[in-house]
């Protein structure tokens, strides 16, 4: 998962959680690593298509919950991403999703990125970026494909994730 | 608002929709072909024009749908007499003239055009003004 607790959830309208950047997480020991051959330092940032993945997670579970997870949300489309800061080990990512609109076949989404730098938690929250999302609902999909019952979208990962936020029960 | 003022707010839905410049999108271009669309951009053009003109389009209303599924609106790749007659009745904004000569499901892409939807809206409007 690349969010680690809902923080604020308003049925069918918005949706706000944190993710921990850490330094233990993998993906930042090579994004980017050291390179001996150019006597560069390891540069640990927090890679943003992952950060959109953050926002997908968010804005995907804000859709997801407004049917109570009966439709398997999948992400459409980027519509816009824009992100200008990097986010490092030991900041805090806040994500504010809001539908702006909905229909049987899919839904879009508004969302916003501020970060907290623990180091200058006087300066607050700061908007680093935006990103506007768009996701079908498959099963409703004009192609007529056909999907397994199961919903694949909402696994194990999201479920703990709903529970330890208080969502689900 | 006139057709020239439709089109100027369907062709910025357009540019932002699809990535676009200003200069390719005109009247007789294919959404498909022309314009690069994909299906989910679709459900996307759909959206903004509902933001863009406020009003709200139903599933089905503006683009097919599921007709390619219909057996009784496809046979052996090639949209049926009775096909036709819904789709024409379901999207009278759409110009099927040159469609019906060849009626091939793989050319149903190409009967949906910029001004196919400055039709739609201009439609829309206009009934919700009567």
């Amino acid at each position: 998962m690349w969010i680690d607790r809902v923080i604020e959830l308003e049925r069918g309208k918005r949706l706000v959680a944190i993710k921990n950047i850490s330094l233990a997480e993998e993906h930042l020991h090579d994004h980017f690593a050291a390179d001996a051959i150019r006597n560069e330092p390891a540069i640990p940032v927090m890679p943003f298509s992952l950060i959109i993945e953050g926002m997908a997670q968010t804005a995907g579970i804000l859709v997801g919950h407004t049917n109570d997870f009966q439709e398997k949300v999948i992400l459409a489309k980027i519509g816009s991403a824009e992100i200008d800061r990097d986010a490092l080990p030991g900041h805090t990512l806040r994500y504010s999703a809001e539908i702006t609109q909905m229909d049987a076949v899919g839904a879009a989404t508004a969302g916003t990125i501020d970060l907290l730098d623990h180091a200058h938690a006087d300066a607050g929250w700061q908007r680093i970026g935006a990103i506007d999302l768009l996701f079908s609902h498959i099963d409703a999909n004009r192609t007529g494909q056909v999907f397994p019952e199961h919903n694949f979208v909402f696994g194990e990962s999201f479920k703990t994730l709903l529970r330890t936020s208080g969502v689900l029960p | 608002m006139n057709r020239e003022e439709i089109f100027n707010k369907i062709r910025e839905v357009l540019v932002d929709a699809l990535g676009v410049d200003d200069d390719e999108v005109t009247g007789t271009a294919v959404l498909t072909s022309d314009l690069g669309a994909e299906s989910i951009d679709f459900l996307d053009i759909s959206f903004k024009l509902e933001q863009s003109f406020g009003f709200k389009i139903a599933q089905g209303e503006l683009f097919p749908d599921n007709a390619a599924q219909n057996p009784d609106y496809v046979v052996d790749g090639k949209v049926t007499a009775k096909g036709l007659i819904e789709l024409k009745e379901k999207m009278p904004h759409v110009d099927f003239t040159d469609f019906e000569a060849d009626p091939q499901l793989a050319r149903i892409g190409k009967l949906f055009t910029v001004d196919a939807l400055v039709n739609f809206v201009d439609t829309k409007l206009q009934t919700a003004s009567a």
